[in-house]
């Protein structure tokens, strides 16, 4: 285990577990786009098994059992599996809040329908830019007339609309095309969400990552065009935290409020806890979801303050962001258990910096390596 | 954003009032988000089913308390839920 000597927390039982409230199911890995920031794993080509049809349905009535609500479907394309109205209609059945998450790719108007009558709540669309040539390049596949298509189908149908665009350094300078874009589409909901550098945008940080300068520029007209629509839409506008001088907090606090299943079953606390070594994440098809969300060692190894180190241990804030995320702690330090390094009291910070001015050297050089896409090729390459 | 006290008020499609068992309470949920509400609040949102106006919600509630004077309060409260989306006029 990388840079720690701590012995694991108890896996009895513990007083103070909270009940899980989301639930991500991560339906597939199978995706027909390959966007470079895609926050899969780099080595997602070696799950190849996939949870069955029965298996994502008891999940669903265990999770709920025990109080999640909202529900994403997600993947990879979540629409590449065939059983997708049976588990949107066994979900609605239960009581979920249930949420399409989408490239839009392969999603007609008939689908539409049959989902809305499966019992679908919402429909987020992914968009990768404003233009036509960019969204293709970023998602390594012709797919921008298609989308702006689906946008509008699921405004037709009656579905609150969301719009997802990932931010990062080749779409940034389009922030006022993509705010005129989810305004002519009618978005009710417009998601523009900063890359996190995880999974494929971790290999990717020196072609994604905008400088500051592009950051506080780009969020001051999300800022003012939020005011213009406020009542129309609403903006969620997620951090970029590498311009930040403290951590998110991550999860709302690992094991408390979210889970995550992965298409082969593996329960996981955060969708990228998968990268973090010896944790053992249990899988479902061993053990039920009480079970793994109250005794798993994975789901009890960050739960409360016991597992911190200096600073974060004797850290007046650490109840305000847990010590931030575990996962970029180690993708950045080397030691999960460090503070993560957006922290300016973490002795890792200057990490940030250097890998501010490495993204910045890159933009300025002249032959600017390719950005990797994320396909089955890449990954098994990569991994 | 006020409420017209001549329109009928109703729970906004695009929002699901629930009961949620575990947590004993009545939730808002809409895309991203959850709301927690107490029970007057519930209570309040319950009766916006499309069919009544303001002054009849509050003459249904009080009934159904056995209260008076409760004018303001629900006012208010159905302005912060008009405010956030959670309800529709016309
Ligand atoms: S981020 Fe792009 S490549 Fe990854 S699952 Fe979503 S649509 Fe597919
Ligand atoms: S030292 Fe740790 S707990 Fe304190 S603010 Fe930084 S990350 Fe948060």
């Amino acid at each position: 285990m990388a840079g720690s000597n701590k012995t694991n927390p108890t896996t009895a039982l513990r007083t103070g577990i909270t009940p899980p409230r989301w639930l991500l199911a991560e339906l597939t890995y199978a995706c027909p786009l390959q966007c470079p920031y895609c926050s899969n794993p780099i080595d997602y080509a070696k799950y190849q098994s996939e949870l069955d049809t029965e298996d994502w349905k008891r999940v669903l009535t265990q999770a709920r059992k025990m109080g999640a609500v909202q529900l994403g479907f997600s993947g990879g394309e979540p629409l590449t599996r065939k059983d997708l109205p049976e588990l949107v209609k066994h979900a609605r059945g239960l009581g979920y809040y249930s949420n399409l998450i989408t490239s839009g790719y392969g999603l007609t108007e008939e689908k539409i329908i049959q989902l809305k009558e499966a019992g679908l709540d919402h429909i987020q669309v992914s968009i990768q830019a404003s233009s036509q040539e960019l969204n293709d390049h970023i998602a390594g596949t012709e797919s921008f007339q298609h989308k702006k298509e689906v946008a509008h189908l699921v405004k037709k149908h009656g579905y609150p609309m969301v719009l997802c665009v990932v931010i990062h350094r080749e779409n940034i300078h389009q922030m006022p095309q993509i705010l005129e874009m989810a305004e002519e589409l009618g978005a009710d909901y417009l998601e523009l969400a900063n890359t996190q550098y995880y999974g494929w945008a971790h290999a990717n940080r020196d072609l994604l990552l905008p400088t500051k300068e592009q950051f506080e520029q780009a969020e001051q007209i999300a800022q003012a065009f939020k005011e213009k629509v406020a009542g129309k839409m609403k903006i969620y506008y997620v951090v970029p935290d590498f311009h930040e001088d403290r951590p998110k907090a991550c999860m709302n606090g690992w094991g408390t409020t979210f889970l995550t299943i992965a298409p082969d079953g593996v329960a996981l606390p955060c969708h990228s806890a998968r990268e973090l070594p010896g944790l053992d994440c249990p899988n479902v098809k061993d053990y039920s979801i009480e079970q793994i969300w109250n005794e798993s060692k994975a789901f009890n190894f960050f739960r409360g303050y016991e597992w911190m180190k200096e600073p974060c241990s004797s850290c007046d804030e650490k109840e305000k962001d847990f010590g931030g995320c575990r996962c970029q702690a180690y993708l950045l330090t080397g030691d999960m258990y460090a503070a993560d390094p957006v922290c300016s009291k973490s002795p890792n910070h200057p990490v940030i910096q250097e890998a501010i001015d490495s993204a910045r050297a890159s933009a300025l050089s002249d032959n600017e390596k390719p950005l990797i896409f994320r396909n089955s090729k890449n990954s098994r390459l990569l991994s | 954003m006020s409420i017209n006290p001549d329109q009928t008020i109703k729970f906004s499609p695009m929002h699901r009032l629930q009961w949620e068992e575990v947590q004993q309470k009545d939730v808002i949920l809409y895309p991203e988000g959850m709301v927690e509400l107490n029970q007057s609040s519930a209570e309040i949102l319950k009766m916006c089913d499309g069919t009544r106006k303001l002054d009849q919600i509050i003459a249904d509630l009080e009934q159904k308390f056995a209260m008076t004077g409760l004018v303001n309060d629900i006012t208010a409260f159905l302005e912060v839920a008009l405010k956030n989306g959670w309800i529709q006029q016309n």
